[in-house]
């Protein structure tokens, strides 16, 4: 069984239902890392946010199969206690919320919904600190309310950050490459390689060919006009990189 | 005063009336007593077309005068005051007040150098206690002129010059759940250079009536912390006016934790005196099902170079009302004056509701002033964030509820202060 399994999804803006998503296809097995490209517009973000479950979109048709399981009639928080993840292109500045009380919140709701008790605070800090270490995280980042003066580079490494600790299944990465300079990018891709593995699936969304040097995808697949156009391996990342959208914009339409 | 106004009077305001009659005072304040009646029985309960009440109409709101309340006995008094969670041991002396009678067996007040406190129902006694009267005769109100008319006990408190006192001082009121009605009046004076932080909380159960007002002034320089919680029982009217003066160099902080209360209103009088003073007033208040709210706040700017902060925060939930007026007078030799306001309201549910009037006066002509005003529901880009995280939705807005009040209750600066009420602020969502 696919961990998720895209079937003819069509969605639009539920505020004045403008169509984004027109049919799109994707399976995406374990272990896979799956990279989504296209021009600006072709519904990359949208189609994040639709798998996360942000209202601003209606399913108009078809289904989304997370683990099976049709999610689109769970909330986002139990789309994120089912193991999935969306790290944000654009991460909410949250005034008032120091990062490691919203890091503590999320950690152990995803515990308390799957039965698990609350970690231990002790225990919670020493896993956080170790994770942190790792992202270049100062404890003072820890400190402050969650993104709010944070840099692009440091919202970013939050964004992974949140990943690595709260172990998801299936990480949909939307856009993490932008507003990062090279040595972002550079921690950012290593604690997205880390979470490599067997059980655990990867969407990377991207724009530039530039983030897949980093994270080597498997699959590579073009979306333009809300459909997926063309998938390959690697390569096509490249063969977009050389020649553009052009040939793809035009095929949709 | 005409035959017209005794026929149009309210069961409330006649019955308030009746009680003054009944039970003339001979104390050392009585002129100050019968000219605060003559104004009520002039003006009568403030209502709608007050303009300083315009929001808080207190001729429909209070709707009967409860008779005054009668001192508890002793073991109801203690269960009363143990039952209060207030500031719990931060206190480093402690007045308490129960049904707005000084408990001296339940009360912490000696032994602490540079600090007298006593009773001002003892002080009546004898003579006009220094300052009594002298700043809430600078303002014209009707809640003032009933606290005034009955007030029976309260807090005289001094601070020495110079003195620096470490832990806080409480003045605690508890009502035991009588359907009766309490007036204190205190007045605070801290000395030049003085140093001190002041805990004023209101708690209780039942249908009762506080007003109580307070007279504060500070000397040069003197440095103070001044936090009110109003957590008074839901059926509770509580109306609460301050009255203070800053001379010179004075640093003035100023929380109103609003949670209790049926009606309940914390009118706030502020004047710089001397230069180069500051004066932070903020607050938090935190209201449901039909409660009602009014923080209103007078700043009299009445000498060059002084800063003022006005910085409050509301969220309300069910069919419950918030009102915030905030004033800013800037006199016409002013000159230099800071001054910014700001009041924002979380919106809950459909019918809460926020009303604001925020006024700036403005009579010199070098000044910084600006007030804003904001109103709205929990944004939903927030809330998506932290449910995207595994976050449930309610505990998302009540996270997000308490990130948007800690943003006040964190400038008050002091730790303890702050871990005390954003603990308070849980405890009210639940958290």
């Amino acid at each position: 069984m696919a961990l998720l399994e895209i079937k003819n999804l069509h969605a639009r803006i539920a505020e004045d239902g403008t169509e984004i998503l027109r049919g799109v296809d994707l399976t995406v097995n374990a272990g896979e890392v799956h990279a989504i490209m296209g021009p600006n517009g072709s519904g990359k973000s949208t189609l994040s946010y639709v798998l996360a479950g942000k209202e601003d979109y209606e399913v108009t048709e078809g289904e989304v199969l997370f683990n099976g399981e049709n999610i689109l009639e769970m909330g986002p928080d139990e789309r994120a206690v089912a193991g999935m993840f969306l790290a944000f292109q654009y991460p909410i500045e949250i005034p008032g919320v120091a990062t490691m009380t919203f890091l503590k919140a999320a950690l152990n709701a995803q515990r308390k919904a799957r039965g698990l008790g609350e970690l231990p605070t002790p225990d919670f800090m020493k896993l956080v600190r170790e994770k942190a270490n790792k992202m270049n995280i100062t404890p003072d980042m820890l400190k402050r309310p969650l993104n709010v003066g944070f840099s692009g580079g440091e919202k970013k490494r939050s964004e992974i950050l949140q990943m690595e600790l709260l172990e998801p299944t299936l990480c949909v990465l939307d856009e993490t490459d932008s507003g990062l300079d090279i040595d972002a990018l550079k921690v950012v891709s290593d604690g997205v390689n880390r979470l490599r593995s067997p059980e655990r699936a990867m969407v990377v969304i991207t724009h530039y060919q530039r983030l897949l040097d980093h994270i080597v995808p498997d699959i590579v697949h073009v979306l333009s006009a809300g459909r997926i156009v063309k998938t390959g391996g690697p390569e096509l990342a490249l063969e977009l990189e050389k020649n553009g959208y052009a040939d793809y914009i035009g095929e949709a339409a | 005063m005409t035959a017209d106004n005794e026929t149009l009077r309210t069961a409330a305001e006649r019955a308030l009336i009746e009680q003054y009659e009944a039970a003339p005072t001979a104390d050392a304040v009585k002129l100050l007593r019968e000219k605060a009646i003559a104004g009520f029985r002039s003006r009568g309960l403030p209502n709608r077309r007050v303009e300083e009440w315009k929001y808080t109409d207190l001729r429909r709101g209070m709707s009967e005068a409860l008779p005054i309340a009668e001192a508890p006995e002793a073991g109801e008094a203690r269960a009363a005051v143990d039952a209060v969670a207030g500031f719990g041991d931060m206190a480093g002396a402690r007045i308490v007040f129960v049904n707005g009678l000084y408990v001296p067996e339940l009360s912490d007040i000696a032994g602490i150098e540079g600090l007298t406190i006593t009773s001002l129902a003892t002080a009546l006694g004898e003579a006009r206690p220094q300052g009594l009267g002298d700043l809430a005769g600078t303002v014209t109100d009707s809640a003032l002129d009933l606290n005034t008319a009955f007030m029976r006990d309260g807090a005289l408190i001094e601070v020495a010059a110079g003195a620096t006192i470490d832990r806080p001082v409480e003045i605690l009121h508890v009502a035991t759940g009588e359907p009766a009605a309490t007036y204190t009046r205190h007045v605070v004076h801290v000395g030049t250079g003085a140093k001190v932080r002041f805990n004023e909380v209101y708690s209780g159960k039942g249908r009762y009536q506080t007003n109580t007002a307070i007279e504060f002034s500070a000397d040069k320089g003197a440095d103070v912390s001044w936090i009110k919680l109003q957590n008074e029982g839901h059926q509770a009217q509580h109306l609460s006016t301050f009255v203070s003066a800053l001379e010179a160099e004075v640093g003035f902080d100023h929380f109103v934790f609003n949670s209790g209360g049926h009606l309940a209103r914390t009118q706030v009088f502020l004047r710089f005196n001397g230069e180069n003073a500051r004066a932070g007033l903020r607050g938090t208040m935190l209201i449901t099902e039909d409660q009602h709210s009014d923080v209103t706040l007078v700043v009299d700017h009445a000498v060059p170079n002084c800063v003022s902060r006005e910085f409050y925060k509301s969220a309300i939930d069910g069919k419950a009302k918030g009102v915030f007026q905030g004033r800013i007078n800037v006199f016409q030799h002013a000159q230099k004056t800071d001054g910014q306001m700001m009041c924002q309201a979380l919106l809950l549910s459909d019918e809460a509701e926020m009303a604001y009037k925020p006024e700036l006066e403005i009579f010199a002509d070098d000044v910084q002033c600006a007030h804003g005003a904001t109103s709205g529901q929990i944004d939903a880009e927030l809330m998506f964030y932290l449910q995207a995280r595994g976050i449930p939705e309610a505990e998302a807005k009540t996270l997000l509820i308490l990130a948007f009040l800690s943003q006040v209750i964190e400038e008050i600066g002091d730790e303890q202060a702050v871990e005390a009420l954003e603990e308070r602020t849980r405890t009210w969502l639940g958290y």
